[in-house]
């Protein structure tokens, strides 16, 4: 291995270090997600037929409007770190301005989508709720922990990448040293790639 | 916390470098962290382990004796809330692995400071809050520290307060091992590779895997558990359409691995001791190594046979009860390694030594009666008795626990740059070892005649043993007690060390008790195998 880079003890963290740990970050942010996968595999095989019924509740057009919304923000905080590596701060900021803007959009949609379930009492513990088959409380309860969680996530990525616009206007991230900017376009490639499994698990599958 | 050296004319180093409490709570110092882990440690040790005596007061005699059954299922839980996440979890890896990791492998820090020092708030704030649930208002969590629902999800006390407590310790663990994993990988000195590594890097290389891939399955059940509690959606309540036996499973994916991450660093340390007391390279370092790897693969696999009563296939039963015999041979090879290498050593019975020794005693006894419980029928008979109880204790506590303790007085001098009484400490060693095995080892035979966990009450037939455990129980106090009045003493009043007392040949004995601030003027370059003894001492 090579070892110049060690003995050297500067305010930045060695590009491969840091990276490789929000890697392995990363992976426990999957396992977390994991636990809740086996609970869903578990439940659907036990009420296949409730989850059906149930699952037909959600809009799909709307999911699939937020997967789309994700994966093209994805790309635009991809594309400012190839901005940030050819020296282009401002044009960086704006991308990352965008994929803000995309979060906040699925954000939206969440919101309408959760009101709209209130608004017919679907929620934990409420009273239409409670004349529910077990199967379908189940649905309805992994589908708030799911999409909750995943919610949370974006929050966290979306602040995540605000530190970095700042950052990235003070001159701290620069072409030498992104390593921020990585390790958030990294944690917002999660938040996109859990999505991915959680669409079609809640959405598609009827 | 402050004035460690009081003679103007020391050179500095990472204790006196800097002073007041407040270098101490901001430090980014590997090893000052890792002395913050040891003393919050020791203090919820010391608590945990008063609890565990009041436990077994209370079953001096049968009956009430000292408090209700209310109160004892209150204590048994928070004895075990504390033991198993605030102390015996973190225990080596954050406490010894923080401040030796990075020196016995040549860097001067791990590779993210800050993180290190953050983990430490969190892991405290765990803790405080996991104190907390003890006196918020509503009833003391009663639900053992396993929290299996339904009574988890039922029960009117503050087990929300605990469960969150246990997440957030959860996290402070993942974020330690993420570090480490990255330390090791990119700190190494030059010279240094991954086979030259000291052994008790080695073990904490496997245990940081094992708390990474399976703390977050604990951390996503807890949540769980609090959703079912506070937002009614039943995932484990059989009432409410849930599965509690998918409870047991996701529980024991994390919390059988934990066991892991609990002995393994003991393993680490003792694989020190025995060639720095023998004066000898270890004997088998590559079996050692992959014995690691293989238990932390291997112990990732067996979680099922904590349930095999608790309603599973046969198959999956037999498939669980193979692998758990499968993990003894890793951990058996480590033993035979460990005896081999004191084989033609010139043996040095030093308090290290002693404590390195009785954990392989401890650790053996704990490990067959493990085998005995991983076998399907032998387990319906012990099952929820004060067997596995017994054989618990002798792996955590004369596995981790001893294992700790050997470590403490193994770097001692190197810590503080001050030596311990050696004859205390010897005889305190005696009492902490009388103590233990009085302590547990009737519980085996209780346990077998069917004496049942958790209980406050018991049968009058099981009084002897319960007696003679309480006994055993006071004279592990008293042994502890001795121990760590000769550590605390010896601080300041030791006689000064010099930087290698046991002619130990890793790095860490190359560098001045106590180091200096960044462990190394100059980086060293590794030019052979972490156990060469050159020039043996002569005594």
């Amino acid at each position: 291995m090579s070892t110049t880079e060690h003995t050297e003890h500067s305010q930045y963290i060695d590009s491969e270090t840091g990276k490789l740990g929000m890697w392995l970050f990363l992976f426990t942010e999957l396992f977390l997600f994991g636990g809740l996968f086996i609970v869903y595999a578990v439940m659907r095989s036990k009420y296949s037929g409730d989850f059906h019924h149930a699952a037909l509740e959600l809009n799909a057009f709307i999911g699939a409007t937020n997967t789309v919304v994700l994966l093209v923000s994805s790309m635009t905080v991809a594309m400012s770190l190839t901005a940030i590596q050819k020296n282009r701060p401002q044009l960086a900021i704006a991308l990352i301005f965008i994929t803000l803007i995309l979060a906040g959009v699925f954000m939206m949609n969440k919101y309408f989508e959760w009101g709209h379930k209130f608004e017919l009492h679907l929620y934990p513990g409420s009273d239409v709720m409670k004349t529910l088959p077990h199967g379908e409380i189940m649905f309805f309860g992994l589908y708030y922990m799911m999409t909750g969680l995943h919610a949370l996530h974006v929050i966290i990525g979306g602040v995540l990448l605000t530190i970095v616009i700042f950052k990235l206007k003070s001159g701290k991230i620069n072409r030498e040293h992104y390593l921020l900017q990585e390790n958030g376009a990294l944690y917002w490639h999660l938040v996109d790639l859990i999505w991915i499994f959680l669409f079609p698990l809640l959405y598609l599958i009827t | 916390m402050m004035n460690y050296n009081s003679s103007p004319t020391a050179p500095l180093n990472y204790l006196n470098h800097k002073t007041g409490l407040w270098s101490w709570l901001t430090s980014t110092d590997h090893k000052r962290i890792g002395l913050l882990y040891l003393y919050a440690i020791t203090v919820f040790f010391c608590t945990a382990a008063v609890l565990g005596l009041l436990m077994k007061i209370e079953k001096f005699a049968p009956g009430e004796t000292i408090m209700t059954a209310q109160t004892y299922n209150g204590i048994f839980t928070i004895h075990g809330i504390i033991m198993i996440f605030i102390v015996v979890i973190p225990g080596l890896a954050a406490v010894f692995g923080n401040i030796f990791l990075p020196i016995m492998i040549g860097a001067k820090d791990v590779a993210f400071p800050k993180l290190n020092l953050f983990s430490w708030y969190v892991y405290i704030a765990g803790s405080v809050l996991g104190l907390y649930s003890q006196f918020a208002k509503g009833h003391v969590p009663d639900a053992g520290w396993t929290f299996y629902v339904p009574y988890s999800a039922e029960v009117n006390s503050n087990i929300v307060i605990a469960l969150t407590a246990a997440f957030i310790l959860g996290f402070a663990s993942i974020l330690t091992g993420l570090n480490f994993i990255v330390t090791m990988h990119r700190m190494r000195a030059p010279g240094m590779g991954w086979f030259r590594m000291p052994l008790f890097p080695w073990s904490l290389y496997a245990t940081a895997w094992i708390q990474i891939l399976a703390t977050p399955i604990i951390g996503i059940t807890l949540l769980m558990v609090i959703a079912e509690r506070t937002l009614q959606i039943g995932f484990f309540d059989p009432a409410l359409g849930g599965d509690p036996v998918l409870y047991q499973h996701l529980f024991w994916i994390y919390s059988h691995p934990a066991v892991y991450v609990m002995i393994l660093p003991a393993m680490g340390v003792v694989s020190e001791i025995f060639p720095t007391f023998s004066q000898k390279p270890i004997f088998g370092y590559m079996p050692i190594v992959f014995s690691s790897l293989a238990i932390a693969l291997v112990g990732y696999f067996v979680w099922g046979h904590h349930m095999f009563t608790s309603g599973m296939s046969y198959e999956a039963r037999w498939f669980f009860s193979f692998l758990t015999f499968l993990v003894a041979i890793p951990s058996a090879i480590k033993v035979f390694n460990w005896l081999s290498t004191m084989y033609g050593g010139s043996v040095d019975l030093k308090p290290p030594l002693l404590y390195a020794i009785s954990f392989i005693f401890l650790f053996t006894i704990g490990g067959f009666t493990g085998l005995t419980l991983g076998s399907l029928a032998t387990n319906i008979q012990t099952h929820n008795t004060d067997f596995v109880v017994a054989h618990f204790h002798y792996i955590i506590f004369g596995g981790m626990g001893f294992g700790f303790f050997a470590a403490i007085h193994y770097w001692y001098p190197k810590i503080y740059g001050r030596m311990y009484n050696n004859r205390w400490a010897n005889i305190a060693w005696g009492f902490v070892f009388t103590g233990f095995n009085v302590l547990y080892f009737p519980m085996f035979i209780i346990g077998l005649q069917g004496m049942p966990r958790r209980y406050f009450d018991y049968d009058p037939k099981f009084q002897t043993g319960q007696m003679i455990s309480t006994i055993g129980a006071f004279i592990l106090i008293i042994g502890l007690i001795g121990m760590i009045s000769n550590l605390v003493y010896h601080i300041r009043r030791g006689a000064i060390a010099p930087a290698n007392p046991w002619h130990g040949v890793t790095l860490e004995w190359q560098v001045p008790s106590p180091p200096p601030h960044e462990n190394f003027d100059e980086i060293p370059v590794i030019t052979h195998d972490p156990y060469l003894f050159e020039h043996p001492v002569t005594k």
